[in-house]
């Protein structure tokens, strides 16, 4: 498989799976205009596993909802395969902080949930399905409901949902928050196995360094430390190419011990 | 969301305990002990009720007793049509009741489809459910005639307020769910039907609470003025009559509907609870 190497010496070998190009994101409001993003721009190769670290507010979640199609973004282009996406996209599976299953569903019905509103319910998705829930060990708890299972399960059921419909890249938005630590490692372990055999694309953001390095290709960080609020910033540029620090990183050997350091994803003003 | 408490689901239970058998024990004495208090207030209020005319602390002709009102409960029933009365209040009160649930419900999921026309409607709203219904029973029965003032009553009690409760729910659901909808490409309609409505469930039974007993009230209210039969008919005439026999077997007629309906609620509600908790 293609690397983190791939991407931070040569972009251009390997068709970009996800690519960011000069995306700026500002907020309107009476009060004012809030510019939770400037000049972030970066590319992430078929299968490969990023994470995205920072504090809170410095604009990650609003990153991920700019990949998934779900807010456009002010100026530059989000493209996945090439193509801008412009609104929910079924290639891009989005897993939320939470679990957010629907308590009045059962816990198959909430795996279908993604399927039934993309109008793909039928045999081979519910099949798929209770597959997935089986992988996730969830196999007897077909017809429980959410309040019927423990955290780490429920994250897990959530797991499942995403990868119902076949998405190719993975969003995680911080999936194991909510959980204990012996649970959030557990899982995060178990998530990490499922993404990878799947050959998913995946970009995880997270605030935890430890878990991002354990887990991921690749590590983006934000070059600016928080998002700037008040009015408009004069962002230059962003340096476009990320600079890798470790030296051993920018050619990892193996995917356990190459994780990358990407300075880049935002500019100082 | 409460996923803390339940981390160690489905483990096969050993026989109880002593102590748990006591706990059950105290519980069950202490469920038994509310309804044995329940009936008590009860039986003291019908006691009273009964005692203090008959020893003219209480003048009868102003409060009837309980006793009375049986005869005159059966002489109704036999030859005052009282059948009929309660046929007419109860179907008014249940078609009331669905009208003013229907158009809440549509109108607070129109508001919640466009934020543009809810900030349009908004104080008309507020102004519309402070106006004292009551002022337009007269104009109801010029506009609706006789027969249809009694549902238009009902209809202008219960679904104000209907319209902010069920529009409220539909604010309050989490916009993280919605965002989840969101990420699989759901549109609006989707959005509505597969979240807002399902996940408003436990507010919908609130509005379905009140309601009922603002259409009630709303029929009543009617019947006082225009309708020629009806529990709110037999209450203003035996009044006008000074015939309080008639009054008050009515309103324990209408007592009695009540509880039935409190009942009902009561049922789906435990239902829709185990699942909604």
């Amino acid at each position: 498989m293609m690397g983190a190497a791939v991407h931070s010496l040569k972009p251009a070998a390997a068709p970009a799976k996800v690519e960011l190009r000069e995306v700026c994101l500002s907020y309107f409001t009476p009060e004012g205009e809030t510019e939770a993003l400037s000049n972030v721009s970066f590319s992430l190769a078929p299968g490969e596993f990023v994470s995205l670290i920072g504090q809170s507010g410095c604009g990650k979640s609003t990153l991920l909802s700019l990949i998934a199609g779900l807010i456009p973004p002010t100026s530059g282009a989000v493209m996945i395969d090439g193509q801008p996406v412009v609104k929910p996209n079924p290639r891009i599976g989005y897993m939320l902080q939470q679990d957010y299953l629907f308590e009045w569903r059962t816990i198959l019905d909430n795996v279908m949930l993604g399927a039934e509103i993309q109008g793909r319910r039928d045999a081979r998705s519910e099949a798929r399905a209770v597959h997935l829930l089986e992988k996730c060990g969830l196999g007897a708890f077909l017809s429980h409901t959410p309040r019927q299972l423990s955290g780490g399960m429920r994250q897990r059921a959530a797991l499942a949902r995403t990868l119902v419909t076949e998405p190719d890249v993975i969003l995680l938005d911080e999936p194991f928050s909510a959980l204990d630590s012996q649970t959030r490692l557990a899982i995060s372990d178990e998530v990490v196995d499922i993404l990878r055999r799947e050959g998913k694309t995946v970009v995880l953001v997270t605030h935890d360094i430890g878990e991002a390095i354990a887990m991921t290709d690749r590590v983006i960080v934000p070059a600016g430390s928080r998002a700037s609020t008040a009015s408009i910033t004069k962002g230059r540029p962003a340096p476009r190419r990320s600079r890798p620090v470790p030296a051993r990183s920018s050619t990892p050997i193996s995917r356990s011990s190459g994780t990358s350091w990407t300075y880049t994803w935002r500019a100082e003003p | 969301m409460n996923t803390a408490a339940n981390t160690v689901p489905l483990r096969p239970v050993r026989a109880p305990s002593e102590k748990y058998l006591a706990y059950l024990r105290r519980d069950r004495a202490r469920r038994r002990n509310i309804r044995i208090a329940q009936a008590l207030l009860l039986v003291l209020f019908l006691c009273a009720w009964e005692i203090l005319p008959r020893m003219h602390v209480l003048n009868p002709l102003l409060t009837s007793y309980p006793s009375a009102l049986w005869p005159t409960f059966v002489e109704l029933w036999k030859n005052g049509n009282l059948a009929h009365h309660i046929a007419t209040t109860v179907s008014a009160t249940v078609v009331g009741f669905c009208l003013s649930m229907a158009i809440g419900i549509v109108v607070a999921a129109a508001l919640w489809w466009s934020d543009f026309l809810y900030k349009v409607l908004d104080p008309f709203l507020v102004v519309a459910n402070a106006m004292p219904k009551i002022a337009f029973v007269p104009i109801f029965y010029l506009w609706l005639g006789s027969d249809y003032a009694v549902y238009g009553m009902a209809v202008a009690i219960a679904v104000f307020v209907t319209i902010m409760v069920v529009y409220a729910g539909f604010r309050g659901i989490d916009l993280n769910k919605v965002k989840l909808a969101h990420t699989f490409g759901a549109s609006r309609w989707q959005v509505l039907t597969k979240v807002v409505l399902p996940g408003s469930v436990p507010t919908l039974i609130a509005a379905v609470k009140m309601n009922i007993g603002l259409a009630l009230v709303g029929v009543i209210v009617g019947e006082f003025q225009s309708a020629d039969s009806g529990l709110g008919f037999l209450i203003m005439n035996g009044s006008q009559v000074f015939k309080l026999n008639i009054v008050m077997t009515a309103i324990a007629v209408l007592a009695l509907i009540s509880s039935l309906m409190y009942l009902a609620i009561y049922r789906i509600e435990a239902a829709v609870a185990r699942r909604y908790g």
